[in-house]
């Protein structure tokens, strides 16, 4: 896990004296030169100058074909006066981050606690949880159209115990539901993988002495486990915040943004923006709206983990 | 925990354990079922694929449908794109890693844990954001519709830079001064000494950044429109958008794009636990 600790200071860590090369004084810079070049030159031509010309374009109407014109902010103010879709788009993505990521730690904590107390079960079961998380997102999201179908399995189990099945792709809250569900379905194997990292990183001696000392279930979760816990735990919220927001795949395939605008999140809106509407300037906007609400729930989280996150173990 | 069950081995802790053990095998079951009811359906007619409900098998078994599925879309091109695509970005992506993560833990410059701050920082920068202008710049080199588009702007993240670099900062410094003091030059102390010492965290890069330009949707989807150069998750969605209602040849299709992603799990674990252990994947 030697992550974790890198995620309290933000920056890296320091090279200890020890490891620099002895003898010469003088700096490396021409061969740090030569050797960063490859990735640094991709790193300015692929990240770097994508995300200043991503706000560049949003200042622009900019057609897949044919002349940019300059219109300064009229995208944003479209977007935040003039599109309803954007708020419903918003809102969408919002619910969507909250439920998921909610449900996700809840369950994964739990599993992960329940798999970490059975042994060599835990470590196979750990593997079958993960499964979705690697296999394509694409056949995830149609293997669920199928089973969620109006006469899919699900339905025909449910009437085969005297239960009619609702719509579950075209009413818009069980959209939302559905979407939810299988997202936390494909990715909550992940969540699992580093709790359970971290849970055997606890020393079990220490657990047995505080049962020894009369500590009861929950004071043990909440004076040992859960301090102890809280790196991985908080290294899974930040990620699992941020990848709820980049949510696209899910409902592109599973409910194809509706019914209406129902399931329709602010990637699915970027796309179909850019590539659908051909309006690539007020896509971008759209995609500078995402990068400063990720920022700011990120920087937000990182100022906040000193009241929770305990790092010295 | 684990101690609360050995010490407590009485009737009541065997019990418990035994509840424990169906309920997970339970929950088990429920969790995979979504892709045991892919091969189930993937085997039916695809006319009985609604009218056989909740049963597992159709009238008769339809290996034909994993027939249609190859020859309906060129599925053995879109495997052999999403393999080259996929090992060639994992291999760049290596590459370009270790040499960043030698520099930045290695060598003396100015500017260099700034820059390394820097660099980390789009850690958490979503791809999502960079796809409009990275599609104007494909445009403007030629590369739309092409496999090159598919690997280059993936290859330059900070994750694997910055696994590498935290493995070799936790390496004695020993063996590359005797290296040096035998005269041995910087390149040669990369490729002769640090190389065979990293081979575990080159591993985890190259297994996490595979399996990433593997399943990789959104940017196929704005990069490529013709599908003898479509990867395996767009050529499911161009299949399920030319034969929507065909489910049977469909989950055919989407076993095909499963099974090699399932193997990757079943072979790999090592590599996977230490790289989620390590933060890789963040954010799915």
């Amino acid at each position: 896990m030697t992550v974790l600790p890198q995620l309290q200071s933000r920056g890296p860590a320091p090279v200890p004296a020890a490891s620099r090369p002895a003898g010469k004084e003088q700096g490396q810079g021409r061969l740090a030169a030569l050797y960063l070049a490859p990735g640094m030159l991709g790193f300015c031509l692929f990240i770097v100058l994508p995300l200043v010309a991503s706000l560049v374009i949003s200042l622009f109407d900019w057609p897949l074909f044919g002349d940019p014109t300059f219109v300064g902010f009229k995208n944003y103010a479209t977007m935040f006066s003039g599109d309803p879709v954007f708020w419903t788009v918003l809102g969408n993505t919002l619910l969507f981050a909250v439920a998921y990521t909610v449900i996700n730690l809840v369950l994964s904590l739990g599993m992960a606690t329940w798999l970490h107390n059975l042994g060599r079960w835990g470590t196979v079961v750990r593997i079958l949880f993960f499964i979705p998380v690697v296999t394509p997102m694409t056949a995830n999201a149609l293997i669920w159209r199928l089973m969620l179908s109006d006469d899919g399995v699900v339905n025909s189990v449910l009437a085969g115990i005297g239960i009619s099945g609702p719509s579950w792709l075209s009413n818009g809250p069980l959209a939302m539901t559905s979407l939810i569900a299988m997202s936390v379905w494909q990715g909550l194997g992940y969540n699992i993988f580093v709790l359970g990292a971290g849970l055997s990183s606890i020393n079990p001696a220490l657990l047995e002495a505080a049962r020894i000392d009369g500590a009861g279930a929950w004071q043990r979760f909440s004076r040992i486990i859960f301090p102890m816990l809280s790196p991985s735990l908080f290294f899974c919220t930040v990620m699992t915040i941020i990848g709820s927001f980049k949510v696209f795949t899910q409902p592109f395939l599973l409910t194809l943004g509706g019914p209406g605008q129902s399931t329709n999140t602010i990637v699915l809106y970027l796309y179909r923006n850019g590539f659908s509407f051909d309006k690539m300037g007020y896509a971008s906007a759209l995609a500078w709206v995402l990068f400063v609400i990720v920022m700011l729930i990120t920087a937000l989280q990182f100022s906040q983990q000193k009241r929770w996150v305990n790092y010295d173990s | 925990m684990t101690a609360d069950l050995k010490v407590r081995s009485t009737d009541r802790g065997r019990t418990g354990r035994i509840i424990s053990r169906v309920a997970i095998i339970v929950v088990s079951a429920i969790f995979v079922f979504p892709f045991l009811w892919m091969f189930a359906t993937s085997l039916k007619p695809t006319t009985e694929v609604f009218s056989s409900g909740a049963s597992a098998f159709g009238s008769r078994v339809e290996w034909s449908n994993y027939l249609t599925a190859w020859t309906a879309i060129p599925f053995a091109r879109i495997i052999l794109n999403s393999f080259l695509v996929a090992l060639g970005g994992s291999v760049l992506t290596t590459a370009v890693s270790l040499l960043s993560a030698y520099a930045f833990a290695r060598l003396r410059f100015r500017f260099r844990d700034k820059l390394f701050a820097l660099f980390l920082g789009t850690l958490v920068l979503p791809q999502e954001v960079l796809v409009i202008p990275l599609y104007i710049l494909m445009n403007k080199l030629g590369l739309v519709n092409s496999l090159v588009a598919l690997v280059l702007p993936f290859a330059f993240g900070a994750f694997g830079a910055f696994l590498i670099r935290q493995f070799i900062l936790s390496l004695p410094v020993d063996f590359e001064e005797a290296a040096r003091i035998d005269g041995a030059g910087s390149l040669r102390i990369l490729l002769s000494v640090i190389i065979p010492l990293v081979q575990a965290p080159l591993a985890v890069v190259f297994v996490f950044s595979f399996i990433d330009y593997w399943s990789s949707f959104l940017w196929p989807l704005i990069i490529i429109n013709d599908n003898t150069q479509a990867t395996i998750p767009l050529g499911l969605s161009m299949f399920s958008g030319e034969r929507g209602t065909d489910w049977g040849p469909l989950m055919a299709a989407s076993a095909f794009a499963v099974i090699p992603s399932i193997l990757i799990v079943i072979l790999l674990q090592k590599q996977l636990v230490r790289g989620v252990a390590l933060g890789g994947f963040g954010g799915r």
